[in-house]
């Protein structure tokens, strides 16, 4: 039931916000400000991913830079494709359809999703988290030692993707393009979490032991909630290599993945609009420290510190309050 | 006679060299209450998480409605029909006691895999739910978040949640526990109650309300069932008494 109470406002300020900036900034002919926003929408994406695994099931996965990347990768060796001309697989050729790259991002984030989901949820707590990471160095190294798409340096997409009817190159067509899956992707996440599955993953997080003993295996769950989850973080990995025209085994790395968590954290564990606040945190922060002194992260550190001691809620929380459960 | 709903035979449990379950036979009659007592350490609990599906029996068969549920998992026994408390009870904290209910209305309507549908726009849900905690006395309280519940509350949302299972067997571990004696005496008339809805199997150590509530009592010791009889039959049954009711009886 969509009411207008604080967090509902909070939230909305926050889309309003995110959009006010990069028209503002395309108004005094400022681009690098609309970059700045676009990065914050694709970030918050993935972090929105990754919320539904960690936020609403408890999975503390440090892994999910794997599922980030492959969806930059796809992006990346699929532009190749299409501008070399030569076919990726199965004579099938590249593409500079975004459209094709997003389907195509989801499938392969969510079989591999699978993959790792169906392994790791055998274990639980430090175990999940281990497993989880050891996978995505895995991904990271084959990656690295691959050098037909760049290996260590990486890989270039000479021209950003098309989509029809966008001219992509504008930046300002572009954050639209990131801002309105962004808004989908919370969407979903707010659809899930209001329903039945959600509140089988939500019950999964808090007592295992009471899920199964109503009938519901908490291993179905939670398996189904990753893939989703891993889906959606590679799509905002193909909308990042796309933002950066360039990707890199970076994008797989495991500071990738704690990243991805400290945005959540600073934004709001669970919280619809958490990881949008956590993006936009992170990289107002990257931006405003980062120019001050390379010593950013230090101070990245200490609010984070602050965060976890004193705002358990992230900013969602301070702003809004504790999070109600209906 | 009729067919017991719940049946155990022969069950072996071992941890190591300890014999915790040691040839276990019971059963469970429609409509009655079975309490199974003893002393600390007789593998009482352990008994139950065979029951229940937690822990695998090394030797013997657990069949329930007429079907051996021995190799099943928990999930797949909830969904048989085997609504069970715990002894430290078991909730979701952070959901409304509406709303732990409806986790178990949900699983009873066997489909967790829905995921557009929101639950709080879910009438076939919230009211079957709110009956069930109507049904405890806890429709006051379906909007106060679990964790806020008190001790004896808790042990009401456990049932009405065994209850949205149309469960053909209740399984309560230690309901008592931790009740004071009001709280005792009041959820004795309402299991008394409960009987007409599904068999009982009690695991019980307070006296009173056994012999208040049983049909037949199941005495377990060091893993055995030393005497089962009823309420008359246990008390005065000698093995019994020296064994475990001491002054008591």
């Amino acid at each position: 039931m969509p009411m207008l109470n604080r967090e509902n406002l909070v939230n909305l300020a926050l889309a309003i916000l995110l959009i006010a900036v990069p028209l503002i900034a395309n108004g005094l002919g400022q681009p690098f400000y609309i970059t700045l926003a676009t990065r914050v929408a694709i970030l918050a994406l993935a972090a929105t991913g990754l919320n539904l695994a960690l936020g609403l099931g408890g999975l503390v996965s440090f892994g999910h830079a794997a599922f980030f990347g492959l969806g930059g990768y796809v992006a990346g060796i699929l532009a190749a494709h299409n501008f070399s001309g030569e076919p990726v697989i199965f004579g099938l050729g590249g593409t500079n359809q975004m459209w094709v790259i997003w389907v195509v991002s989801i499938l392969v984030s969510g079989i591999v999703g699978l993959a790792i989901g169906a392994i790791s949820l055998r274990t639980s707590g430090v175990y999940f988290i281990m497993i989880t990471l050891a996978f995505a160095q895995m991904v990271y190294y084959f990656a690295i030692s691959w050098p037909a798409y760049g290996g260590q340096d990486g890989l270039s997409i000479l021209v950003r993707n098309q989509f029809p009817g966008i001219s992509t190159m504008r930046p300002l067509s572009f954050f639209f393009v990131c801002y309105v899956i962004l808004i989908l992707g919370i969407g979903l996440f707010a659809l899930i979490r209001a329903s039945r599955f959600g509140a089988a993953l939500q019950a999964s997080r808090q007592n295992e032991v009471r899920v199964a003993t109503v009938g519901i295996r908490p291993f179905r769950i939670r398996l189904t909630a990753f893939v989703i989850s891993a889906m959606l973080t590679g799509i905002a990995g193909a909308l990042f290599a796309d933002l950066n025209r360039f990707v890199s085994p970076s994008m797989l790395s495991w500071q990738m993945s704690g990243e991805l968590i400290v945005l959540i954290i600073l934004g709001g564990t669970g919280r619809l609009f958490g990881p949008l606040a956590g993006a936009a945190l992170y990289v107002v922060f990257e931006y405003a420290l980062g120019g001050m002194t390379e010593r950013w992260q230090f101070f990245l550190g200490l609010i984070l510190l602050l965060v976890v001691l004193f705002a358990r809620g992230g900013l969602i929380g301070l702003l809004a309050g504790k999070a109600k459960h209906g | 006679m009729v067919e017991p709903v719940l049946e155990i035979s022969g069950l072996v449990k071992n941890f190591g060299a300890l014999r915790a379950t040691d040839g276990v036979t019971l059963d469970l009659r429609p409509g009655e209450i079975h309490a199974l007592i003893g002393p600390n350490g007789a593998g009482k609990s352990t008994l139950i998480h065979q029951i229940c599906g937690t822990l695998r029996q090394d030797a013997g068969t657990i069949r329930f409605v007429g079907r051996d549920v021995g190799a099943l998992s928990v999930a797949e026994r909830a969904q048989l029909g085997l609504g069970r408390t715990f002894q430290v009870s078991s909730i979701a904290p952070d959901f409304s006691a509406l709303r732990n209910v409806m986790l178990a209305v949900q699983a009873k309507q066997g489909s967790s895999f829905r995921f557009f549908k929101p639950v709080m726009l879910d009438h076939s849900l919230i009211d079957t739910a709110m009956a069930m905690l109507e049904r405890v006395n806890l429709g006051a309280r379906a909007r106060i978040p679990a964790a806020e519940l008190s001790h004896g509350e808790r042990r009401q949302l456990e049932i009405a949640m065994a209850l949205a299972l149309g469960s053909k067997a209740f399984l309560l571990d230690e309901p008592m526990a931790g009740m004071g004696p009001e709280g005792s005496k009041s959820l004795t008339r309402f299991l008394d109650t409960l009987r007409h809805e599904a068999p009982i199997l009690l695991v019980e150590h307070d006296m009173d309300a056994v012999f208040a509530l049983a049909d037949r009592i199941s005495v377990l010791v060091y893993g055995r069932v030393i005497a089962t009889g009823t309420v008359e039959e246990i008390r005065r049954d000698p093995t019994v008494r020296t064994a475990y009711l001491g002054d008591h009886a």
